[in-house]
């Protein structure tokens, strides 16, 4: 794969240039600090939680006198000994820090110790003992379905007719999907540092969304949020899981710590971690279609029903974003879209990559390849036809599509992956192979930027230019892996003209930028970037006033390059200028603040514009599926993606690869596996699998679509951070498409994840009489 | 006697003679040593996030070997030279650190520095040719990235490994080697007391007195399950035998009709003889697990510990292995299948030790298959692990034996199966079925988190399948995904 020439000379000279990420030589030296390595203050102690032994009942009794008793503790605390408000949910207010009175699933957290050595606290913890009334857990979403269990009330989107026009459709198809729930697996798991001051606290965490623990830490301690501050500087991996779920250790780390008065550390084993914190959510769709003989959709009616858990945390959100993305990228001319928010006894369902809008698409694109196996047609022609076009834009949330490019993406992929061809000789190979079959499947991705709550589409930043001429730069977004920070930095040095190495990137905090918004949505460089550079070009405005008048040139004729001012016909350097500015007391400090145009939604009518704009996709998977075993290899992937015009193609690149990757997992190896009585059984890398470098196509081309957003984003670049999880749908409708090789005509009854059983169930089903 | 462990830190000799048997070499690094860069994971051996390299004297060369940190106990680095992510650069970056930032192979940055150590450990492995992504791939098994889809990692191992290695440890080998040789003093190693040790005896007389006194010692020669039983169980583990230091318990046997394995032989080491018999044991082998764990993990360990799955164990059974036992001074010899008794159970005295394991090789007439299914192909456990031998005559199935891991409670031979193959005809499909009909009645497989029983007993019957089509005569390109014989090649 190559990377576009780097851009010469021409404006802009940081912005669009593969950088590496501002931390990659710290990475390989090992020298990255994360929080677990900061280096602990005097008399910190280490902290543990216990959980329950069942997922669902009444507390009778706590007895922790073994726990208080074991070596090393120092302190053991319980729902008890919260001061203020035992509450680290997002929204609803019903995630308690520590449960009482009811425990709602297996591993919900009853207790903390904290002891001397993390092993001390973590061999403690296992003596504390429950009696705990059982009752029945519902586990599963068809159980909760029956029982009518939700956690939220039902929310549909209606569109034209869908009745009359099922009823008028040439053809109709009914059908149900599963699509299951995938482990974030973040490298470095939930951990948290809590400092005590003299009547404020320091929070050290690993979190997408500093600002919402902060006030959950104020809440729990009845202290004012302007006195707690969060910090972090990089996560080792998030994907939405560190959105709302990393508050609760941080909590527990700051009640300790203020029960104590000393430092706290929480660091949860893996197992723990993937017992004690919520997953993407799995679904069912259940559907029913219309659509002519071309293959053309008429009416759309689908049911998503999703696993949320115990309690609300981000499903709203979340279901809505899989109804906005039902769609995917066809036109519906009648749609019906509800999803049905349930609650079990499960950890509770949050933020992961895509935030729904992935398992609405499954939806949608199973639809598509149903249409195609009644009809006798290939799913690339149906999708092609079904394609948002001229006189065919309106979502079934009224939004209009007006900067679709997929027409223009899907024939160039078609053609460079030569897909038409490859087909032909995929069905040559099928008719001669008995155990082997090869499937080959080309999916588009369309994805709506924008928080769709409103009000966190804001961001805010600030800059210090320093007398030496360096830069300060602090922003609201957090850095997770995905390269924001460094994305950001050569926004700022672009509108200083300035060297990326002058830009110091500093920890995000919650004293530096208030207020902030989670870096999810994939939004992190739109906002921020915008952000960093408002409070740039409001320096630089006062820079060139001060010029102007110093030199008595008009204003124009300042301009910033190569860490050089130039000012008329003068030359100095960017730290001359500066400090020539300091001298004459002019303010060389500013905040930024952005908030995102255009978008509006009237949540009561089900319509507006909830997405600045939309980011394309689409990619091309081949497969081989064993038909003995069900065992799959993906062979050849390519993808065509859409970044706008690019901030650091390196970076975006990096996200299109490991999203894909990640998605591709999603759908395929990666399975959790609850028993009957709600018990995560896949808690450990052991038997939950995510991919490995074997697992990556061997055959993986990539290319970047030129072209710039039609909105005015910073720089006219596109977010990138979730949309390419949605290409690995690709790999899932490739693998059906196999399936269908043994019993043309038939609908492939494949759900999610395509794992060697559930491959083999579907051959069993499409060749059973 | 000695009363320390002793290894090489950054030139310098550390020597441990208070050590809590079960400390592990990352929380040797972590805690104690405050080196930083080495990162938790999972503490179970399967992201390799904590990867180091053990820099060895073996048959007098230098070897560097990559190792998961979180469950090597720091006992285990006896002998050795202990390299870090902290220790690569020197001023500039190291290769393979220079490659990973320019090839953008890090994102969040946490699995990093276990991936800079297993392409320093590749960057120092005898290279025979230019590499292939394949080996990378198959190098890396054992590191688990999250961000970036891997590809600009092997992408950085390529870059890197395209020249000889060429750095400052290679600078500093002979040196090095002088110093480990003075380690390498052939004593027995007891660190603690009676009550609470960690001891590594150095010849199997010491160790056959040592566990026949402490027969409640656990015995450890890899740590890759061991070391669970302390990250994750919180096991104490009062008394630690390691097996790593005992003279001629690694030692393979090679013979014209049979390979025997010692106890402490590796799966690394172990590979190349085994790809002898069979290509499909090569890649079972290097299915087994990623690199990290096939470099300590023994053969004698995978049978010991007694796994439902096991993954060698079917495989072994199917090829009629034998295995030795010794308790005190006295051995005693039965087949492999024998010794697995129940779950959780075997056929080990209180403290009796495996040997050896005596692996026939095959006969002219001998046809052997194997296969692992599971949800990864990589570094996972099998759901269904089947083995087969079959002998033939003119056509027909003489003998068979067919054994399968993940079907019950131990590996386990299919007797139906068995029976109902013999004098099958390979051309004639039709009389196969019986044998398919029999495994039904072998079996009562469970449902569990890797697999339902429905889906076992479909895949047994499948695989029963693909071998009978395979040894008639179907090349495997027409019936398996991966692991291909036509293009098996002997790994490294």
């Amino acid at each position: 794969m190559s990377l576009p020439d780097a851009k010469v000379d021409t404006a802009p000279r940081t912005v669009g240039i593969a950088t590496k990420h501002d931390s990659a030589i710290r990475h390989v030296c090992g020298t990255a600090v994360y929080v677990d390595d900061i280096r602990e203050p005097e008399g910190t102690l280490h902290l543990a939680v216990g959980g329950a032994s069942l997922a669902h009942g009444r507390i009778k009794s706590i007895d922790l006198a073994a726990v208080r008793a074991a070596p090393g503790v120092v302190a053991v605390l319980t729902a008890a000994d919260i001061p203020g408000r035992n509450d680290a949910s997002p929204v609803a207010g019903d995630d308690p820090i520590f449960a009482h009175n009811t425990i709602e699933f297996h591993q919900q957290v009853v207790f903390a110790v904290a002891a001397q050595t993390r092993d001390a606290a973590r061999r403690a913890a296992l003596l504390g003992k429950f009696e705990i009334e059982p009752e029945r857990p519902l586990v599963t979403v068809d159980q909760a379905l029956d029982a009518g269990s939700h956690i939220l009330p039902e929310y549909t989107f209606v569109k034209g007719e869908p009745a009359a026009a099922l009823a008028a459709s040439a053809h109709r198809l009914s059908g149900t999907l599963r699509i299951g729930g995938q482990e974030h697996f973040y490298l470095e798991g939930q951990v948290a540092l809590a400092v005590p001051g003299e009547d404020d606290m320091l929070v050290y965490s690993s979190t997408q969304h500093p600002s919402e623990l902060q006030n959950i830490v104020a809440h729990m301690l009845n202290l004012p949020a302007a006195a707690v501050n969060v910090e972090v500087r990089r996560m080792g991996g998030a994907f939405g899981g560190k959105e709302s779920q990393a508050a609760q250790w941080a909590a527990i780390a700051a009640l300790a710590a203020h029960h104590t008065r000393r430092p706290c550390k929480i660091r949860l084993d893996r197992d723990d971690d993937m017992s004690m914190t919520g997953k993407r959510h799995d679904f069912r769709a259940d559907y029913t279609a219309g659509f002519d003989g071309d293959g053309r959709i008429t009416a759309f009616d689908v049911n998503l029903a999703s696993r949320c858990g115990y309690s609300a945390d981000l499903s709203a959100s979340i279901n809505d974003r899989a109804m906005f993305h039902a769609d995917n990228a066809y036109y519906l001319p009648a749609a019906r879209i509800v999803t049905k928010r349930t609650k079990t006894h499960t950890v509770s369902n949050t933020a992961f990559r895509g935030f729904g809008g992935p398992q609405g698409m499954m939806a949608g694109e199973r639809l598509i390849d149903d249409i195609a196996w009644s009809l006798g047609l290939d799913p690339l022609d149906v999708r092609k036809r079904n394609i948002y076009g001229e006189g065919r834009d309106r979502t079934p949330y009224g939004m209009r599509v007006t900067d679709n490019i997929l027409p223009e993406l899907i024939e160039t992929l078609e053609r460079t992956s030569d897909y038409r061809a490859r087909r032909r000789e995929i069905a040559a190979f099928n008719a001669e192979n008995d155990y082997l079959k090869r499937g080959i499947a080309l999916t588009p991705v369309k994805f709506g930027i924008s928080f769709t709550t409103g009000h966190l589409n804001q961001a805010g930043a600030l800059v210090h230019v320093y007398q030496d001429g360096s830069v300060h730069l602090n922003h609201g977004g957090t850095e997770m892996g995905q390269g924001l920070f460094v994305k950001v930095a050569q926004v700022v040095a672009e509108e200083f003209g300035i060297d990326l190495e002058n830009v110091k990137i500093t920890p995000t905090s919650t004293g530096k930028v208030p207020n902030t918004s989670p870096t999810a949505a994939s939004s992190g460089s739109d906002m921020n970037g915008m952000a960093a550079r408002a409070a740039a070009a409001t320096i630089k405005a006062r820079l060139i006033e001060f010029a102007a008048a110093k030199f008595a040139i008009a204003p124009e004729l300042v301009s910033f390059r190569d860490d050089q001012v130039f000012a008329g016909n003068r030359v100095l350097t960017f730290s001359q200028l500066i400090r020539e500015a300091y001298l004459a007391r002019i303010s060389l400090s500013s905040t930024g603040f952005y908030r995102t145009p255009k978008i509006h939604w009237d949540a009561a009518r089900a319509t507006g514009h909830p997405f600045f704009y939309f980011a394309y996709g689409t990619a091309c998977s081949e497969v081989i599926i064993d038909t003995l075993t069900g065992e799959m290899k993906v062979l050849r992937v390519d993808i065509l993606h859409d970044v706008g015009r690019s901030l650091n193609p390196a970076v975006d690149i990096g996200q299109i690869e490991g999203g894909f990757v990640q998605g591709m997992g999603w759908l395929t190896c990666e399975e959790l596996v609850f028993d009957s009585q709600g018990r995560l059984l896949t808690h450990a890398p052991s038997t939950y699998k995510i991919p490995c470098a074997s697992d990556v196509p061997p055959d993986f081309r990539i290319a970047l679509y030129d072209g710039a957003n039609r909105e005015d984003t910073i720089y006219h670049s596109k977010a990138v951070g979730e949309p390419p999880l949605m290409l690995a749908i690709s790999v899932f409708a490739a693998i059906a498409d196999a399936i269908h090789a043994l019993a043309p005509g038939k609908r492939v009854p494949l759900d999610a994840p395509a794992t060697p059983e559930s491959i083999l169930h579907a051959i069993h089903k499409v060749t059973q009489h | 006697m000695r009363n320390e462990i002793r290894f090489l830190r950054c030139g310098h000799e550390v020597r441990l003679d208070n050590l809590n048997p079960m400390l592990t070499l990352l929380d040797y690094l972590r805690l104690q040593e405050r080196a930083l860069g080495t990162k938790e994971g999972c503490a179970e051996g399967d992201c390799g996030a904590c990867t180091v390299v053990l820099r060895k004297l073996v048959d007098g060369h230098l070897v560097y070997q990559p190792v998961n940190a979180c469950i090597l106990l720091a006992g285990q680095a006896d002998g050795s030279d202990v390299i870090a992510v902290d220790d690569l650069a020197d001023g500039t970056l190291h290769p393979v650190q220079q490659a990973m930032v320019e090839q953008h192979g890090s994102q969040c940055g946490f699995c990093t520095p276990g991936f800079v150590m297993a392409l320093f450990a590749l960057y120092h492995a005898p290279r025979r040719g230019e590499l292939e992504r394949t080996q990378v791939n198959d190098w890396i098994a054992g590191n688990l990235c999250r961000c970036t889809g891997y590809r600009p990692i092997v992408d950085a191992a390529l870059a890197a490994c395209a020249q000889p290695a060429q750095d400052q440890f290679a600078a500093q080998e002979p040196e090095i080697a002088r110093r480990l040789a003075t380690l390498a003093d052939g004593q027995d190693v007891f660190v603690g007391d009676a009550d609470r040790f960690f001891a590594a005896p150095a010849s199997v007389a010491a160790l056959a007195e040592l566990y026949a006194r402490h027969p409640v010692a656990v015995l450890v020669a890899g740590a890759t399950d061991v070391g669970l039983w302390i990250t994750k169980q919180l096991r104490d583990l009062a008394k630690i035998i390691w097996l790593g230091r005992v003279r001629g318990l690694d030692l393979v046997r090679d013979e014209p009709d049979a390979v025997t394995f010692g106890a402490t032989v590796t799966h690394q080491d172990a590979m190349a003889h085994l790809a002898a018999i069979d290509p499909d044991l090569a890649a079972l082998m290097r299915r087994f697990a990623g690199r990290q764990v096939r470099t300590v993990g023994t053969i004698g360990g995978n049978i010991a510990n007694g796994s439902p799955i096991g993954d060698t164990p079917p495989a072994l059974i199917a090829l009629a292995s034998t295995l030795t036992l010794q308790r005190g001074e006295q051995t005693r010899t039965l087949p492999l299948e024998d010794f697995f008794i129940a779950y959780d159970k075997q056929d080990r005295q209180p403290g009796e030790f495996v040997r050896s394991v005596r692996v026939p090789k095959l006969g002219a007439n001998d046809r052997f298959r194997c296969y692992k299914i599971s949800k990864r192909f990589d570094s996972d456990i099998s759901a269904v692990m089947g083995a087969f031998r079959f002998t033939l005559d003119r056509g027909h199935i003489a003998s068979a034996r067919v054994a399968f891991g993940g079907m019950a409670a131990t590996p386990r031979r299919a007797g139906g199966a068995e029976a109902a193959l013999l004098g099958v005809a390979l051309s004639d499909q039709a009389s196969w079925s019986r044998a398919f009909a029999a495994l039904e009645s072998d079996f009562s497989p469970i449902d569990d988190q890797r697999a339902s029983a429905q889906y076992r007993r479909d895949a047994a019957r499948g695989l029963l399948r693909k071998a009978l089509a395979e040894v008639a005569g179907a090349p495997s390109a027409h019936t398996r995904v991966v692991d291909r014989r036509e293009d098996a090649s002997v790994a490294s």
